[in-house]
């Protein structure tokens, strides 16, 4: 058991004690002596690199230092996500700043031999990317496009400290704002902070963070909540939870500074059950605070009692709807009400409740220990600070990107992200996931703002931003968001549970090639309607994937319904294959592979032939042959 | 229906027990029945509506509300194939398909013989290796990509019915 800390020079001690163990991954270029520890061997174990077989990984790397007897020398720390996904498992060895990328569990031999033992960079595992002018290898981190143009705030510690040692995040300032705070600050001034810095919900409406907390803080009463909004549904999107994976203190601090300025002594973080690694670092670090007194009663011997639960989602998108959150952590249906009453005036259990979403509390720490000043010189006019999007689809950068507001759709995806793999070509890129919509070529050059983004037909939503190349059908994307929203509407409103329902049957039919002109009116007329009557959030902004198709693709949609004819060849019923006789070369390799029987012909002697009447067109031979002979229409 | 075993009615008995005097606890009770067993049986409906002082009819509301509460065992290999965006725009679908034709379990169905059950998950947060399939809980990054995925899908056919499938 350790001891409790209820002065600024305990934490501090700490601090100096941890930095001291942290400094070669803090600052690098050090004087060492014969009994210090000479290396740092980062691993990421976030979700991706976990899937990735990181955990072996880090296993094999201790039972070689062990073998070695360099284990007081070098030490493997397990972090959160660096970000940079597409290449992971990632390994970072500091003080040298080499990251290895691709790294399997038996790549770990190399690592200890070549490099922790020979001295040696393994240049064919590392890192690099290719300068513009001169077409040479970059390896110098700081350098490489990806990590060039971000701005780390909420994403700070992530892949910097072991989530799971409440000492390292004390060792890079942790809980020094939660001090601050709790002494030198009254709840008052904790919000008007907040609101001079300019921070808004980044769960995707952009509420101004400092005024919702007033709301709280107005009203009258003793019993009142913060919650922090886990659920992240947006399929397509990770950042809050690489966030808990990577730096769970933070949110801690965060809400109870939140909490302290509201009012509130009892919190919630409501999680999505589907982030088993998220849930289970915040468990700890839950534990660590409260055994260091962080959480608890009276927190730095302040007066100040706060304590924390967590609440685990069962699988309903509209619980990251406020009101639905709220009826899902009573243990009820997750089925918005209307607003208002507001929760911040009555919220969980009827009382007022205070709901910020990960990324947002995540800011929180770091405005109060660098001022409001600091964080709202960077951004925009209406949009401070930075946010965190989540990269993927047909990007060759997958991963997690800190951009300041006001960066350009163009430099994320071209600059950072790196542009669309094997040389395809840039369709449009679809923020704010099933409530968002799907921007051009022409909106690239738009500054990220929230105004900006609704302007455009779109909105900034949670942070989801999928890329989608010439292979991607806007109208079966379209389909695919309204299906998603069927299946996750509540059922509580008509406009939502049937709108969108006849929604999906027009999308449905002018994919199979059965849609008529008329429709695309319909359709139209009907999203609009859906959006001035529906309940809540989720069915507010639902037609939005439908419009921005409709406002910027209204070609393909045609091509569906006068040509028969899916221009990026994804509509199944509207597709044919066929084999070229000339290029086929009887291998029997497609009718092997063909589920539905379709394809005939005689091994090494006669040509392959498919039967459209059979074929089912999962495009299974086409992916098997080796000589191009199948062809798609 | 199958009475259930007194063990399971033990475990159920002692999860409610646990969670009784939380503030709304029915949800949590939920997760660790479903944890525990495999599924929600409906006497562990009948025990939290008790415990809880509502109706059977509202704890079974809340479990056809959510997507992860199942009220039917799974089959013995679960297999998950992901069907977020990242994942979609990189051919989940055809994903789906393929593991249909082999295993004979429909979307979020059993296997007449309950040896697959295939889910088609939320977005894993795994979209780095989009498009991502599980198949009991070893992830299967890439998934479209060569054969990994579909041999062993083939290998525990092979292994528990016997016989090589084709397709």
């Amino acid at each position: 058991m350790r001891n409790k800390i209820t002065n600024l020079e305990q934490l501090n001690d700490i601090k100096e004690a941890e930095q001291k163990y942290m400094h070669l991954r803090l600052q690098g270029n050090i004087e060492l002596t014969d009994d210090d520890q000479y290396m740092n061997i980062l691993c990421c174990a976030g979700t991706g690199c976990t899937a990735g077989e990181s955990a072996k990984l880090i296993e094999r790397l201790n039972k070689l230092l062990e073998e070695h007897e360099l284990e007081d020398k070098v030490r493997v720390i397990k972090t959160g996500c660096f970000g940079f996904c597409q290449k992971g498992p990632i390994v970072a060895i500091f003080p040298d700043r080499v990251f290895y990328t691709h790294v399997k569990p038996e790549d770990a031999d190399r690592i200890i031999n070549e490099h922790v033992i020979g001295g040696n960079v393994i240049r064919d595992m590392q890192m690099y990317d290719i300068d513009k002018n001169t077409g040479a290898k970059v390896y110098d981190i700081e350098k490489i496009g990806f990590y060039e143009k971000q701005q780390r705030i909420a994403l700070r510690n992530c892949g910097k400290i072991n989530p799971e040692n409440i000492h390292e995040y004390i060792g890079v300032s942790g809980y020094q704002a939660l001090h601050k705070v709790l002494k030198t600050m009254s709840p008052q001034d904790v919000i008007d902070e907040i609101k001079a810095s300019g921070l808004r919900g980044r769960g995707g409406a952009g509420f101004p963070t400092g005024v919702k907390w007033q709301f709280e803080k107005n009203q009258p009463g003793h019993e009142k909540y913060v919650i922090c909004n886990a659920d992240e549904g947006d399929p397509g999107a990770f950042m809050d939870r690489s966030i808990l994976e990577g730096d769970p203190h933070a949110i801690l601090e965060g809400m109870t500074i939140m909490a302290y300025a509201v009012g509130a002594h009892h919190g919630y973080i409501y999680i999505r059950a589907e982030y088993p690694i998220a849930v289970s670092r915040l468990r700890i670090a839950i534990a660590e605070a409260e055994e260091l007194g962080f959480l608890g009663r009276n927190i730095f011997n302040s007066g100040f009692d706060f304590d924390l639960e967590i609440r685990l989602g069962a699988g309903a998108f509209v619980c990251g709807e406020e009101t639905a959150l709220i009826a899902s952590i009573e243990g009820r249906r997750g089925m918005p009400t209307p607003k208002p009453p507001f929760p911040a005036v009555s919220g969980v259990w009827g009382k007022p409740t205070s709901i910020n979403n990960v990324e947002t509390i995540a800011n929180v720490a770091m405005i109060i220990r660098k001022g409001a000043e600091w964080y709202s010189s960077i951004g925009t006019d209406k949009s401070k600070g930075t946010k965190v999007f989540a990269l993927g689809g047909k990007i060759n950068n997958t991963g997690l990107v800190e951009i300041p507001m006001g960066t350009t759709l163009r430099e994320i995806i071209y600059d950072i992200g790196g542009g669309c793999p094997e040389g395809k070509k840039f369709k449009a890129v679809q923020t704010g996931g099933p409530s968002g919509g799907c921007l051009t070529e022409n909106e690239l050059d738009t500054p990220i703002t929230y105004e900006n983004l609704i302007a455009a037909g779109s909105m900034m939503g949670s942070g989801g931003m999928i890329v989608l190349d010439e292979d991607n059908c806007m109208v079966d994307v379209a389909r695919f968001y309204m299906e998603f929203i069927c299946d996750e509407s509540c059922g509580k409103c008509t406009p939502c549970r049937v709108g969108t329902k006849r929604l999906l049957e027009m999308l449905t039919k002018i994919t199979n090639g059965d849609g008529t002109m008329e429709m695309l009116d319909e359709m139209e007329e009907l999203c609009h309607e859906i959006k001035d009557t529906a309940l809540c959030g989720l069915g507010q902004t639902a037609p939005n994937p439908i419009l921005s198709t409709l406002r910027y693709f209204r070609d393909e949609y045609e091509a569906h319904i006068l040509e028969k004819r899916c221009p990026a060849h994804v509509c199944k019923n509207l597709l044919s294959y066929s084999i070229d006789p000339a290029k086929c070369r009887a291998c029997s390799i497609c009718a092997r592979n063909c589920p539905a029987e379709a394809i005939t012909g005689k091994p090494g002697k006669e040509v392959y032939k498919i039967d459209p009447a059979k074929c089912i067109k999962c495009g299974l031979c086409l992916t098997n042959c080796r000589f191009g002979a199948v062809e798609r229409h | 229906m199958a009475k259930l075993n007194a063990e399971a009615l033990g475990k159920i008995d002692l999860i409610v027990a646990k969670h009784k005097n939380q503030a709304g606890p029915c949800i949590e009770m939920l997760h660790e029945v479903q944890d525990s067993l495999g599924y929600i049986p409906f006497e562990a409906m009948e025990k939290i509506a008790v415990a809880t002082g509502t109706s059977v009819a509202e704890v079974y509301g809340v479990v056809m509300f959510y997507s992860q509460f199942t009220t039917e065992p799974k089959g013995k290999h679960v297999i998950n194939v992901c069907l977020g965006t990242a994942c979609y725009v990189k051919g989940a679908q055809q994903l789906v398909d393929r593991v249909e034709k082999l295993t004979g379990a429909a979307v979020n169905k059993t296997s007449p013989d309950g040896l697959f059950s295939l889910d088609a998950t939320r977005c894993l947060g795994a979209c780095g290796l989009a498009p991502v399939c599980i198949i009991d809980g070893k992830v299967y990054g890439n998934a479209l990509m060569g054969s990994t995925f579909t041999d062993e899908i083939r290998r525990i056919i092979k292994q528990e019915r016997g016989a090589e499938v084709k397709a």
